[in-house]
């Protein structure tokens, strides 16, 4: 059967709409993960998004419901546990080890469908319901928002943290909204590609709109731009080829890097000087002092 | 007066831009420093001296409004010092930017500007050209729109200080910004920023691990040690008899073509040979000759 039959399918409509604000949301935020080394915080908030899911299947039979509502939780945890960056790996990893503990234990007394356990790992965007969908929706709709308000502060407190502390940015607020953001993003880019491979869309079009930009406008629609390509595209030719889309977006993905880089490494070192042979100049162009 | 000097003292007829009196910060029963009596006049530029830990960060956080003072009263621009104020400037301590962050100079410079605000920034002309008169002040046009995170340190020191001076504070308040520049970005960072405070009056609080490379600059040095301080014109306080007293042990200070090189303190901190920096003795600026000190000198010992 062509594409065309399968895109006048309801099921399909929902993955690509899903996708498309997923992929949005996941590369508003990527350049913010890269700046601030928060790669350990997705895996992370992902992971645990697992035992959230299993929860919410043991309560109530809803998966993604849980998964939401444990990711907020973490995100929280994390950003209140820890400050600096190190701090908050360890805060992560001792927080995951738990969580996935009382996941495992969550998942051994859920006697539903075994394939429910692994969609929560690898992805299946393909059989959301329509309530699943609103819900994906607002919250969506809900962290963009969110990001919009927050773009500049956390842009200040990622780049430039004691300034912007010395501006009158609160950076330990922001940097917990922020992980609440990212874990609810986190934990709808789980329904697509699945916890385990999140990363191929919170990180990794970040990652490659940062090797042909250094303009931060630039960078953030560069890396919504590939999240779009990867999760549309990966769908749709998931589709067709019956691959798993998530191995097929992680795929695309990570090809748009490879190629970002080829092509940023030719240009990068040059890039935004004005004068190719001037030397630093011995002293500032001072103006005349008006003294 | 043998410099033209846009002011060295005159605290009865203008208000200080920063005032601390009878101030003292504490952790636990550590004493960092107190019963500090401060008057900082605009246009003056203050040193900050002291070994590692004297509190000297901790005392620009105060006037930052980031930290509370333990005992006494503190005002910055005739009020109490508040985060945000844009009556301040910062030049935080010499730290580089990771080579792959997503910014540019001109970025940086910005956010100085409203990187506080909430929500995504307008895209507005006359915004773009203070930012960009700023950093032509400071020489920085020619790799503004280069990554910032490839720019030399001194070219990240000046965009800094283009950020500081953004908001047209008049106080500067800058953190060791000479760390780990070599000599010639040392003497232009510093001279960028002379120029600036007197081209707009600018009162400039420049704490420091090295004195040579200001010297010329300098009206006064606050010399912090072990919960001891002393304030006045570097010709009074860099002395061996001033430093003894403040280290507590034998300090030599020497002059050597101009140079001050202070010999014996425990952490070797001033322009020792063979001691923790980068400079050799040799080199360098050459100070001016001295000025009519300004007549304010405190201090205390015990
Ligand atoms: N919140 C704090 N609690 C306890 N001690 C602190 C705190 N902040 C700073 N200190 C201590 O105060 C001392 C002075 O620090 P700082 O102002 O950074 O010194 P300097 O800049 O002169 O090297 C240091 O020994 C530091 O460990
Ligand atoms: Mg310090």
């Amino acid at each position: 059967m062509g594409l065309w039959f399968y895109l006048q399918q309801p099921f399909a409509q929902h993955a690509l709409i899903a996708g498309t604000l997923v992929a949005i949301i996941s590369g508003l935020l990527g350049p913010f993960v890269v700046t601030r080394g928060a790669a350990f915080a997705v895996h992370g908030t992902a992971e645990l998004s697992f035992t959230g899911a299993a929860a919410g299947l043991l309560i109530d039979g809803d998966a993604i419901l849980g998964a939401l509502i444990g990711s907020v939780v973490v995100g929280g945890a994390i950003g209140l546990l820890g400050v600096r960056q190190r701090e908050r790996d360890s805060a992560i990893g001792v927080i995951l080890a738990f969580g996935l503990g009382v996941g495992v234990y969550l998942l051994s007394r859920y006697h539903g469908f075994a394939t429910q356990a692994t969609n929560i790992l690898f992805g299946q965007i393909f059989g959301v319901s329509d309530g699943q969908l609103e819900l994906l929706i607002g919250v969506a709709v809900s962290v963009l928002i969110a990001t919009a308000l927050l773009y500049r502060p956390l842009l200040f407190a990622s780049v430039d943290p004691d300034v912007a502390e010395a501006r009158g940015v609160r950076t330990r607020l922001v940097g917990v909204a922020f992980l609440l953001v990212l874990a609810l993003t986190v934990t709808e880019a789980a329904q697509i590609v699945g916890t385990l491979l999140v990363l191929s869309l919170a990180i990794t079009p970040a990652a490659a709109a940062g090797r042909l930009s250094a303009r931060p406008g630039r960078v953030t629609a560069l890396s919504v731009a590939f999240a779009l390509v990867a999760a549309d595209g990966g769908l749709v030719l998931s589709l067709q080829t019956n691959v798993k889309a998530s191995v097929l977006i992680s795929t695309i993905s990570f090809g748009i890097y490879v190629v970002a880089r080829l092509v940023g490494a030719a240009t990068r070192d040059r890039r935004g000087r004005r004068t190719t042979a001037a030397p630093a100049r011995p002293y500032p162009a001072t103006p005349t002092a008006r003294v | 007066m043998t410099q033209a000097r846009p002011m060295v003292a005159a605290p009865s007829t203008t208000a200080p831009s920063v005032a601390l009196s009878g101030a003292a910060l504490r952790f636990g029963d550590r004493t960092l420093w107190d019963d500090l009596d401060l008057a900082i006049a605009p246009g003056e530029f203050l040193a900050v001296l002291g070994p590692n830990g004297a509190g000297k960060t901790s005392l620009l956080q105060v006037l930052l409004g980031l930290r509370k003072l333990s005992a006494g009263a503190v005002e910055v621009g005739g009020r109490p010092p508040r985060r945000g104020s844009s009556v301040v400037g910062y030049v935080p301590q010499q730290k580089a930017f990771d080579r792959d962050l997503p910014l540019r100079g001109r970025d940086l410079v910005r956010l100085g500007l409203d990187g506080h605000r909430w929500g995504l920034a307008r895209r507005n002309r006359e915004t773009r050209d203070r930012v960009a008169r700023v950093i032509d002040d400071v020489g920085a046009t020619a790799y503004a729109d280069a990554p910032l995170g490839l720019l030399s340190g001194g070219e990240q020191q000046r965009l800094r200080i283009a950020q500081a001076l953004l908001g047209d504070p008049t106080v500067l308040l800058c953190d060791e910004p000479l760390l780990s520049l070599d000599l010639h970005h040392q003497r232009a960072v510093s001279e960028l920023i002379d120029t600036r405070r007197r081209a707009a009056n600018i009162s400039v609080v420049f704490v420091t691990h090295e004195i040579n490379p200001i010297l010329s600059m300098v009206d006064r040095v606050l010399y912090l040690v072990g919960g001891r301080w002393a304030v006045g014109p570097p010709d009074e306080i860099m002395t061996s008899e001033r430093l003894s007293d403040l280290y507590n042990t034998d300090i030599d200070v020497l002059r050597v073509r101009g140079r001050i090189v202070v010999v014996g303190t425990p952490d070797a901190a001033h322009g020792e040979p063979g001691g923790d920096h980068h400079h050799p003795v040799d080199t360098g600026p050459v100070p001016g000759p001295p000025r009519a000190p300004a007549g304010s000198t405190g201090g205390r010992t015990g």
